[in-house]
């Protein structure tokens, strides 16, 4: 009886971290958005500021993926 | 969802014996592609044992062999397809490190290539069906992430001796925000090699394992048709990642080092 | 936390022995244990610590090996090979501009050819003229001269003509007026008459 509630917060912890993926959306969609932006503003200084879009769009998808890994934790090793 | 619960249901209906088969239907095991196993036998794993890990990292090697010593055999100054796709390769790392290190980064080019195609290959390996990706593993990115690290730090404390916590210290910002910067600096400087591993295992581990999901719906018949194209769209935006991951973890990389050879904020 | 451990290791000790004890499917079986065996640490595989030893062993094996492939093998070649095109191109673009300055060259040389001979050819044109306006000056003058010779020739034969014919008028006169005298009567000294027909015909 204890581990099936120990067992069910986890399952709803893990639920609950996934809301943390829609942060990393926002994150993602957002660094894009701006680029795209500013590509368009100013054509010829994008190709080199791609390296900074993929960085940016790196870090605000590592903590996506945290908020995955945290949901992993609690479903299998917890 | 997953083996505990099925687990469970297995316990009860080894007790009632013969249904359990039926009930099996909708069985997700998405981490099961993960699993180290010994190749050989059915041992514990130990440190010298072959296991698939093994297998996949050799396959890795021969992959890499064969675009960048195989390809290039001939040398030709007009390329042949295989040979232009290494010498972009080549081309592509240098110039980011060069671009991001500058000109004295370039003699840590080598090993810097090492781990890019290392990636780069694990990566796509373990995209073939029933392949096991190594890079999806914690404990292979973290030494990876880890040797980055104290390789950068040492470098940083070789080259610039004490200098190098000047990159801790922000001198442009006022003098009573520097304690309270230099701890964040200190704390982001630390967490470095956590999210540097932790980015490129979890996103190979987060892809393949939502492509085993989607596969597990599969078993229905009437959402099957939506689950393989969804497993075809996973598995676009997979090659994308296997790609940007390894492009990441490299520019990260070129971008710790560049730390480490000018620390001057 | 304890308590999960203590179901795993319960539950696992369950299994085998369920297993042991009915038999039942023997495919089952096998992927049970398979199951169990993964299973025996936490749920995920990448969190089995019983495993890393053997994966941080192999990845050390694969990036030393990858390292040496790529730092004795590929990366001096691939480094040789675009030092060498970009050898090539760079001569190619320097034998092109070779090309082009030799190209250059021979437009220049065309050029002047076409000028020079222009030149000749204005310098012919030119010469034939001044050939042709000496040779044509040169028969006006001849010309002119015979003209000029042949209106002296005429000149002079008038003016013998005319002196003969003044000698004849004043023969003729002297005669008519000795005849004249003659005929009147009186005798004509020819003295007088020659002078008073020489001083008429100077009047």
């Amino acid at each position: 009886m204890e581990g099936d509630i120990v067992q069910m917060g986890a399952y709803i912890g893990a639920g609950l971290a996934c809301m943390g993926m829609g942060g990393a959306a926002v994150g993602v969609g957002n660094v894009a958005g701006n680029y795209l932006a500013g590509a368009l503003r100013n054509p010829s200084a994008a190709a080199s500021q791609t390296a900074t879009l993929f960085i940016g769009i790196a870090f605000a998808e590592a903590l996506g993926i945290f908020s995955f890994l945290v949901a992993l934790l609690l479903m299998f090793a917890v | 969802m997953m083996t505990r619960p099925n687990r469970a249901m297995m316990r009860e209906l080894e007790m009632a014996s013969e249904a359990h088969t039926e009930e099996a239907g909708l069985v997700f095991h998405p981490m099961d592609q993960f699993i180290v196993k010994p190749l050989f036998g059915d041992g514990p794993v130990g440190m010298f044992t072959i296991t698939n890990v093994t297998l996949w990292m050799g396959i890795t090697i021969l992959g890499i062999f064969a675009l960048l010593v195989l390809g290039t055999r001939r040398r030709a100054v007009i390329p042949t397809r295989t040979q232009s796709i290494g010498e972009l390769a080549y081309g592509f790392i240098y110039k980011m490190v060069e671009d991001v290190t500058g000109k004295d980064g370039v003699k840590y080019f080598p090993y810097i290539m090492t781990l890019f195609m290392f990636i780069v290959f694990a990566n796509f390996v373990g995209l073939l069906p029933m392949s096991f990706t190594t890079t999806s593993h914690i404990a292979v990115t973290a030494v990876m992430a880890m040797a980055v690290f104290l390789a950068v730090t040492i470098l940083g404390f070789v080259k610039n001796g004490a200098g190098f916590l000047g990159l801790f210290w922000v001198s442009s910002a006022p003098l009573a925000l520097r304690p309270i910067l230099a701890l964040i600096e200190i704390i982001s400087y630390f967490v470095r090699p956590v999210s540097h591993s932790i980015r490129l295992a979890g996103n190979m581990m987060a892809g393949h394992a939502v492509i085993k999901v989607f596969a597990g719906f599969a078993a229905i018949t009437a959402i099957a048709p939506l689950s393989i194209v969804a497993i075809t769209a996973m598995y676009g935006l997979e090659v994308l990642v296997s790609f940007i991951q390894a492009y990441v973890f490299t520019i990260l990389t070129c971008v710790y080092l560049k730390d480490a050879l000018h620390p001057a904020h | 936390m304890a308590t999960e451990t203590h179901e795993a290791t319960t539950h696992s000790a369950a299994t085998d022995g369920a297993a042991a004890a009915t038999t039942h499917d023997a495919g089952h079986a096998a992927a049970d244990a398979a199951h169990g065996a993964a299973d025996a640490g936490p749920g995920m595989p990448q969190l089995d610590f019983s495993t890393f030893g053997n994966q941080i062993f192999w990845l050390l094996v694969t990036l030393v090996v990858i390292y040496i492939i790529l730092s004795r093998f590929a990366l001096p070649r691939i480094a040789a090979v675009l030092a060498e095109r970009q050898g090539t191109i760079t001569n190619d673009i320097a034998a092109a501009e070779d090309l082009k300055a030799k190209a250059v060259e021979a437009e220049a040389a065309y050029n002047q050819a076409l000028a020079d001979a222009r030149v000749e050819a204005s310098n012919i044109v030119a010469a034939a003229k001044a050939d042709i306006q000496a040779e044509l000056d040169q028969a006006i003058a001849k010309a002119d001269t015979e003209i000029a010779a042949k209106s002296a020739e005429g000149e002079k034969a008038i003016a013998e003509i005319r002196a003969t014919a003044t000698a004849a008028v004043k023969t003729v006169s002297k005669d008519v007026a000795k005849e004249l005298i003659t005929s009147m009567g009186a005798t004509a000294d020819a003295k007088t008459v020659t002078a008073a027909v020489t001083a008429r015909m100077k009047g």
